[in-house]
């Protein structure tokens, strides 16, 4: 039934994609940085999540209309400056109207640059399809990213602290797990999650995530870090 | 001198980058395969960090600052991390092929790693001195070859290993990750307890 409609309309197909079948954090493990560092509380990791998709939407609308004018031998730079530039825009609105989300964020943000998820998109989608393609796409890899962020912020907090967007929870019956919070936590409740993933879509074929970067496709070092089949 | 050691310190063991920065994730999780090259990525971290943030501090405090333009902080760095690493692989293709035979293939890596994007605006964000720069980045890279030699070694015992279905491959990784990360707690306030 869900099939049908998302197969239904190829729009819908490549909004869909982002979200479920090629999540960049729990299927394809991209962007593992922002994932793990940022996501303390679920309000951190929507932020985050909301903060990628902005630069991630409006970086395919503009690699997407200029593809035909870029060079194909200095794509990648030029990429990486459209990127840069959108983070930078990003970075000074927060700093102007969500001050406290910027000080939660704080390194990540110029970080979002490096997020392999963008600049994957803009090499492997944006470069090739239309401007309106390349827009659904990033919405769904943010809404994708954004949920997953969210996720894995929210059992973050609920588990070491107890509550969940601020709210008290569950810290009467359950003494909070403060190493949730810190860097083990995060590993941790990563790892789980792709557990999950695992055990969900094994039944359903669906690719079973394999070790290592898991960028190759994308990737300009194809074949040269020993990962790369 | 204290200070320099104190910095360099906290960075390998308090303040790792990989494991309690979650800076350069992917290649922690791509390279750590193997001990050889964990450790050749490890080399040219080092080498592309000391020489970016040797490139990034005076292009900030010398040009950025003094004509107010700070905001361009982002673009200016990635398009100087990414030339340098570029310039870099042509000079050891060039001159020493023999090196360029073990570092070269991880340097086009590097350009996308955010631990070395992360510690030229690190350094920036605790104001340090040019010389606390360097040796801040000196600190980072070799904390994260501590993090991925030492985490190269778990990992080959971890394959010989029976892990439960669902979590073999990447899932038992993160855990292991997060196992060595809470070993890594162990050293807060060991810095402080030596340089106090």
């Amino acid at each position: 039934m869900i099939k049908e409609i998302l197969h239904s309309n190829p729009r819908m197909e490549i909004v869909f994609n982002g979200i479920i079948k090629e999540n960049p954090v729990l299927t394809l493990l991209l962007g593992l940085c922002p994932a793990l560092a940022v996501t303390t509380s679920a309000v951190n990791g929507l932020g985050m999540g909301l903060s990628a998709m902005f630069v991630l939407i409006c970086s395919n609308v503009v690699v997407s209309s200029l593809k035909t004018i870029i060079p194909d031998r200095v794509r990648i730079p030029s990429y990486i400056v459209v990127i840069a530039s959108f983070v930078t825009i990003l970075g000074l609105l927060l700093k102007a109207y969500l001050p406290e989300l910027d000080k939660a964020l704080g390194l990540y943000i110029p970080l979002i640059v490096v997020n392999c998820i963008i600049l994957g998109r803009a090499e492997m989608f944006a470069s090739k399809r239309s401007v309106g393609d390349s827009a659904l796409d990033g919405l769904g890899m943010g809404l994708g990213f954004t949920m997953a962020l969210l996720l894995i912020g929210a059992i973050r907090e609920l588990l070491g602290g107890g509550t969940l967007f601020g709210v008290e929870l569950t810290s009467q019956w359950i003494e909070p797990m403060s190493i949730f919070m810190l860097a083990p936590g995060g590993f941790f409740v990563l790892g789980c999650l792709v557990a999950l993933i695992n055990v969900l879509t094994r039944g359903r074929g669906v690719k079973v995530v394999e070790i290592g970067c898991d960028s190759c496709k994308g990737c300009d070092s194809q074949g040269k870090c020993g990962e790369s089949k | 001198m204290k200070e320099m050691a104190f910095i360099l310190m906290s960075m390998v063991l308090v303040d790792n980058l990989v494991l309690s920065k979650f800076l350069g994730i992917c290649p922690f999780l791509g390279v750590s395969k193997k001990m050889d090259s964990a450790l050749g990525m490890s080399y040219a971290v080092i080498t592309v960090m000391v020489l970016a943030t040797a490139a990034t501090w005076p292009i900030y405090t010398y040009f950025l600052k003094p004509y107010g333009i700070e905001f361009l902080q982002t673009i200016v760095f990635i398009l100087v991390i990414a030339s340098l690493v570029q310039l870099m692989e042509m000079g050891l293709k060039k001159y020493v092929p023999s090196l360029h035979g073990g570092l070269g293939v991880y340097l086009p890596l590097i350009t996308t790693n955010c631990a070395v994007l992360g510690i030229a605006i690190l350094n920036l964000d605790n104001e340090y001195s040019f010389l606390q720069s360097l040796v801040n980045a000196l600190g980072g890279g070799l904390g994260f070859l501590v993090a991925l030699v030492l985490f190269s070694g778990v990992r080959r015992q971890l394959e010989g290993s029976n892990v439960p279905l669902a979590f073999r491959g990447i899932p038992a990784t993160l855990i292991a990750a997060s196992i060595l990360a809470l070993s890594f707690m162990g050293f807060a306030g060991v810095v402080d307890g030596i340089f106090m």
